[in-house]
């Protein structure tokens, strides 16, 4: 378990840390970075915690959450792509665009692939696994239009893809296959889902992408959300858990942080 | 398989590509055209409004002279149709020297490093509302180049004419002054809610119908100051 993160003038490797709280015996999270300073999450800037290649997403990847949008199902999976720009790290704030009346977070199991796969059979696939990590992938509803769905401007905004905090290493998730997730917007509970529930599965997804695009370390996998996604307004605390993986946290922000 | 397409010479600062291509989909005033009397048809119910985007991962970048390969085999087909040909649809691209997010129309080419071909492959589809990434996505689908092209020395970029050639035979000549969106004017409404860096390059967007190419046929976009881009069509080993 490891993360990127910025402090004092650097880019750093941390890892997770029981800081001990003060004097009243409660422990609080914390990190140590790789030169031995022990710092508290807020005391640094969180990156992505791996450096990202390719982001492929999957859309309408649980039951429940196609049911949700009243979507009828295809015979492959829903795939589409994002680009660098949209990434931000655990703790960053997300901008909602004041005209717009639905924007929702996504939690998502992240799949990060540490080999090149290219046509890898199902059998073979979690060999080209790396790890995993928590993502967030905000969707602007308004912005939602019917030509190549689903279109960049309502999936692909600036800052609107978190990932993190921790990469995780594929050997301490003993079964990817059942984690649970879930959401909560200013710590109420909004999102809940297990990843038993994927329509299509990790080794499936693998076997499918690399049957047409070469896979290379760093590429990313997005492998859906379940239902229960509810707007955000600015202000509003984000926090995505899967099991095992951490709390993943973002803030909402207005335009007016982004002199819009 | 060129990984970022970092070895496309480029004279004028980032002086590389950062790998990050996206094209514009329905830019041109052919491509809208074809597909006008369906604007108002499910499953689309409206003509676009923002710019039409796609990811062109770094698997599909490649260089001039790269083959580009026909799927395998009907099993990987779109469909279930057996491949024979692929789309070369040839794009002018916009390759990004400053940082531009948010820019303003009368700004945005001072965010412009200068310009390259893009031969945008797809299997063809005739379905637009969620195609699968299949279609355009695949290994080797992106060859850029031959150069980046500075700015400097493209006197105006909306009136640019790319040529397409196969087998030596003229088979497309495009204008950018047909695109909907001019270069200025889709870097604005792009960067209004995505942020282009350094080296990322926008491919413009490509006039339709785009011209088929078959296994063993060689693909060449030529456009005046930037070169010519050529490549094979190989069938899949």
């Amino acid at each position: 378990m490891r993360a990127r993160v910025a402090y004092a003038g650097a880019l750093h490797e941390a890892t997770p840390l029981d800081r001990p709280g003060g004097g009243s015996g409660v422990r609080l999270p914390g990190l140590r970075l790789a030169d031995g300073r022990v710092l508290a999450e807020e005391e640094v800037i969180w990156l992505p915690p791996f450096e990202v290649g390719t982001v492929i997403a999957l859309g309408l990847n649980y039951a429940d959450h196609a049911k949700e949008l009243a979507f009828k199902s295809q015979d492959e999976p829903l795939v589409f792509l994002k680009g660098p720009g949209t990434l931000l790290g655990h703790r960053g704030a997300t901008r909602r665009p004041a005209e717009v009346s639905f924007m929702h977070y996504e939690c998502e199991l992240a799949v990060i692939i540490g080999r090149r796969a290219k046509r890898v059979a199902r059998a073979h696939a979690m060999q080209h696994v790396a790890g995993y990590c928590i993502a967030n992938d905000y969707a602007v509803r308004d912005y939602l239009e019917n030509w190549y769905r689903p279109n960049l401007r309502a999936k692909n905004r600036d800052g609107a893809t978190v990932l993190g905090p921790w990469f995780v290493d594929a050997q301490d998730v003993a079964d990817p296959a059942n984690l649970n997730l879930r959401t909560f917007v200013n710590g109420s509970l909004t999102q809940q889902g297990n990843t038993r529930d994927l329509i299509y599965d990790i080794p499936y997804l693998i076997e499918y992408l690399s049957s047409f695009m070469t896979l290379s370390s760093g590429d990313v996998i997005l492998t859906g959300t379940p239902e229960g996604v509810v707007n955000v307004m600015p202000g509003d605390d984000v926090v995505c858990e899967i099991d095992g993986l951490g709390r993943l946290k973002n803030t909402i922000v207005a335009d007016a942080s982004f002199a819009r | 398989m060129a990984v970022l397409g970092a070895e496309i010479p480029v004279d004028v600062a980032p002086f590389r590509l950062s790998g990050t291509v996206y094209g514009t989909l329905l830019n041109h005033r052919s491509a809208l055209a074809a597909l006008a009397d369906k604007f108002a048809l499910p499953p689309y119910n409206a003509p676009p409004r923002a710019p039409i985007l796609y990811v062109k991962p770094r698997n599909t970048l490649a260089m001039c002279g790269d083959a580009v390969e026909v799927p395998p085999s009907a099993a990987e087909a779109a469909c279930g149709v057996e491949i024979a040909e692929l789309e070369a649809a040839a794009c002018l691209g916009i390759v990004i020297g400053r940082t531009a997010c948010h820019v303003s129309e009368d700004k945005a080419l001072d965010h412009v490093a200068g310009f390259l071909i893009v031969n945008d492959v797809s299997i063809p589809h005739s379905n637009y509302y969620r195609p699968s990434v299949r279609y355009k996505a695949r290994d080797g689908f992106c060859p850029l180049g031959p150069k980046v092209t500075a700015r400097a020395r493209v006197a105006d970029p909306d009136a640019l004419t790319l040529r397409t050639y196969v087998d030596g035979i003229l088979v497309q000549t495009m204008s950018t002054a047909d695109l909907i969106r001019s270069v200025a004017r889709l870097l604005a409404d792009v960067t209004e809610f995505m942020t282009l860096a350094p080296g990322d390059v926008l491919a413009a967007g490509a006039a339709a119908p785009a011209p088929r190419v078959r296994a063993g046929q060689t693909v060449a976009i030529e456009a005046d100051a930037l070169g010519t881009l050529t490549n094979p069509i190989v069938a899949s080993a």
